[in-house]
């Protein structure tokens, strides 16, 4: 048994050698070095954030360890430097206080507009309220009368490695969730027993289901398209297993699904 | 007369007591101070295989090698051993070790009481590794023991919540410790703003314990009742709430999080002047940017909960709280770089491994400083974004320079110079593996690979297995360690009392090893 395990890990070896030496650049989007493409306001505002704080804080690293690499070329004893004693500087120490200072000041700006805009669950179209269980999803169309479950579709022998992994392994599930493009969805979370976190990358952040409260976020799709994601928060042995999927259709879609959905609930 | 039976005591003391019973009763700091480094070691394996355990099943999707529960309790685990059984006894270890050599003292304050701080943690780190051969397995709710999660497992969760009770003593009792050390046996002349910066980082962390260390009791105990005797702290349904706990636990949490560097920013300190040949840049600034890290400790640890709900008013200040941090960390930095440039540097394996530290660490920053912004961090928050952040701050910041310290003091200590060549072996091979390992673990982040799952989607193979690899280097290249202290200890060239020709400080004054007893009377610090 142990064996054949090590076998078949074996086996991947010569891909994960392969993997080493073809250095990202050959095949970027396969290697998924970003964030996916965002598909909402919150997401992409996010996504702009994320790329800005990055470039940021790469340049400050660039920079700084330019400055050290600089001195670790020059400044040492084989080439005959003698060092030099000063220990200390107030005007460098007073500039390296201050603009610093200043960067993080000019992070704060933009990271706090986004994040009231975020936070605002006003005015929206439609509420759904998600409940997390061990392990799975239950979400309630509350404007619509419309309530399942939904849980992970991936078989059992895919998992163990008896059958070939299909193209969504593990992202997904028997029933998935519709959203309508461009109407401001308010999402209620909660959970039925431990926390479970709910999360589409490129729909936006996470939010946390807690059993006894409701958390409330939103999410205004903006194209048609099958969007995944999975629970974000530990929640006990199937945490990996409980995959989220989302499609998003125009509004005459949506309304048909709707009322497919209702006549197929039996009532 | 006094002076005849100083004597005669020195003469008593100066022979080491043999066999087991030297290191069960002993209240030598410096034999101490080995066992918490002993200890620290063995637990730092331990927690590797945990994480060699964890790399191998990530190594492909699909379960291969453990199953879902199983490979909780090793991510629950390991990150337990490595933070209270490796990393705090590892930096206790040095404090006896280097302490008392540093402020010219005899020995600790209160000797018996370290030899029982010392002699908590083999209690405590069996309760916690025992905890996995109990019936339903170790605790498997993440080392943050969220519940009610952890209200679910089985018994394994008593034994780690008893462990926790332990190690959290073992840390109160060494702070006490270390604090009546360094405010009442430093050496005539010796000022507090004399001190040498791992003195001031320890004194610091050791206030940080205290205050940090009781939380963490009440929040497991509250927890254990929980469990067991009825209340209902925790849980909704008696009145209760879930997310209280998070609150407690990371008021403990975040101010831990700086008591695992702080420690490691006193080893740079000291290391990079010697190598550089030049008096460390802005001390007074450095024990300042200390003090106030550790204040803003206290203030700043809802960042690790931004996804839980909290109201906007709440997010915008542990936002900004959080962003302050990286001022005093960044003068850190600075000040670093400003003692290396126009130095005479020399890059022995200590060397090596504090350039490395202070690098990588601020990877590991800079990214903090992404995760403080709130709206993107619900993005990165529980993905491998932030398993690759932590690592580069917790092993590139801290265990980095433990090894630095050790290659940097064990000449000290041994009275024997350590293999260079073997030295730098270690290095490379453990600085260029920790980079294949967790550098790709940011990517994982980004596209959206959630933490703590035993499987994954396909997109995600390729970085998986490269951090994979690379932690099975990284893992194995630590051999190279034990095989340099433990020759080290036995035999090797004979190091001369200063060491290291950068060298400043009592300790070097000191012979090569270092007696059994020094400073019986104590120096005079101009």
């Amino acid at each position: 048994m142990i064996h054949s395990r090590l076998r078949r890990l074996i086996s991947w070896t010569p891909r994960a050698l392969v993997a080493l030496l073809v250095t990202p650049g050959v095949a970027l989007a396969e290697w998924g070095l970003n964030f996916p493409r965002p598909v909402s306001p919150i997401a992409q505002e996010q996504y702009d954030l994320h790329m800005l704080i990055m470039w940021i804080v790469t340049v400050i690293f660039i920079i700084v360890f330019g400055i050290m690499f600089y001195s670790i070329i020059n400044h040492r004893k084989s080439k005959g430097v003698k060092a030099a004693q000063f220990s200390h500087s107030t005007k460098a120490e007073v500039i390296w206080t201050v603009i610093p200072a200043l960067i993080l000041l000019g992070m704060a700006i933009p990271s706090t507009k986004a994040l009231i805009m975020m936070e605002d669950t006003t005015e929206s179209n439609m509420t759904i309220k998600v409940s997390g269980f061990q392990w799975g999803w239950h979400y309630e169309y509350l404007d619509h009368g419309i309530e399942f479950y939904s849980k992970l579709s991936t078989p059992r022998a895919q998992i163990k490695g008896e059958e070939p992994k299909g193209e969504h392994y593990l992202l997904e599930v028997d029933n998935n969730m519709a959203l309508p493009v461009g109407q401001k969805v308010r999402f209620l979370i909660t959970s039925h027993d431990v926390i479970h976190a709910w999360w589409v990358p490129q729909l936006g952040g996470k939010k946390d289901g807690f059993p006894g409260f409701i958390n409330e976020f939103w999410i205004q799709p903006t194209e048609v398209g099958t969007y995944r994601g999975q629970c974000s928060e530990l929640c006990g042995k199937d945490h990996g297993f409980m995959p989220i999927v989302v499609d998003t259709m125009e509004q005459v879609d949506f309304d048909a699904w709707v009322a497919k959905q209702k006549s197929a609930a039996p009532s | 007369m006094s002076e005849e039976m100083t004597a005669v005591a020195d003469h008593h003391h100066d022979e080491i007591p043999k066999g087991l019973s030297r290191w069960l009763y002993t209240t030598n700091h410096k034999d101490i101070g080995t066992l918490y480094l002993w200890f620290s070691f063995i637990m730092f394996i331990i927690g590797g295989a945990m994480a060699l355990v964890i790399r191998a099943e990530l190594f492909q999707p699909g379960l291969q090698l453990v199953n879902p529960h199983f490979f909780n309790q090793m991510t629950t685990v390991h990150a337990l051993v490595m933070i209270f059984g490796a990393i705090m006894p590892g930096f206790v270890g040095f404090a006896n070790w280097l302490v008392p050599l540093m402020i010219g003292a005899p020995d600790m304050a209160l000797p018996r009481m370290n030899n029982w701080s010392f002699w908590l943690l083999p209690f405590a780190g069996t309760l916690l590794i025992g905890s996995l051969f109990v019936p339903g397995g170790g605790p498997a709710a993440g080392w943050t023991i969220y519940p009610p999660l952890s209200i679910q497992t089985g018994m394994g969760m008593d034994f780690t919540i008893f462990a926790i009770h332990l190690l959290g003593m073992s840390s109160i009792l060494g702070s006490i410790n270390i604090i009546a050390t360094i405010l009442n046996m430093r050496a005539p002349g010796m000022t507090l703003m004399k001190m040498p910066l791992f003195v001031w980082t320890w004194l610091i962390t050791a206030f940080l314990l205290l205050a940090a260390m009781p939380v963490l009791a009440g929040a497991v105990t509250m927890l254990l009742t929980d469990r067991h005797f009825g209340t209902h702290f925790f849980d909704a349904a008696g009145g209760g709430d879930p997310l209280m706990f998070q609150h407690i636990f990371w008021f403990f949490g975040h101010p831990e999080v700086y008591i695992l560097i702080l420690p490691a920013f006193g080893m740079i300190s000291a290391i990079i002047p010697t190598f550089a040949r030049k008096p460390l840049f802005g001390y007074t600034s450095m024990v300042f940017a200390t003090a106030s890290i550790a204040f803003l400790s206290f203030i700043v640890w809802a960042h690790h909960m931004y996804t839980v709900g909290m109201p906007l008013s709440g997010e915008l200040f542990f936002m900004y709280s959080t962003m302050l941090i990286a001022i005093p960390t960044g003068v850190k930095i600075f000040n670093w770089l400003a003692t290396m440039w126009r130095g005479s540097m020399t890059f022995e394996t200590p060397m090596l491994y504090a350039i490395s530290a202070v690098a990588l660490f601020t990877v590991g920053g800079l990214t903090g400083v992404m995760m403080a912004i709130t709206p993107a961090d619900f993005q990165y928050h529980d993905t491998y974004f932030i398993v690759a952040h932590f690592h580069y701050v917790i092993f590139a910041g801290s265990v980095l320079s433990m090894f630095g310290a050790v290659y940097f003091w064990l000449p000290k200590w041994t009275g024997h110079m350590y293999n260079e060549t073997l030295g730098k072996w270690h290095f490379w091979l453990t600085v260029i593996a920790f980079n294949v390992t967790f550098f790709p673990q940011h990517f994982l982040g980004f596209a959206g690979m959630p933490r703590r799952i035993p499987d994954y989607a396909q997109q995600f193979t390729e970085f998986n297995m490269v951090s994979s690899i690379g932690a099975f280097v990284l893992g194995f290249s630590q051999i190279l360690l034990l095989i340099n202290v433990v020759r080290t200890i036995k035999a090797g060239q004979p190091a001369s009392d200063q060491v290291w020709e950068g060298a400043e400080g009592l300790e070097w004054t000191l012979p090569s090893p270092t007696p059994y007893h020094t400073f019986v009377t104590p120096p005079k610090v101009s």
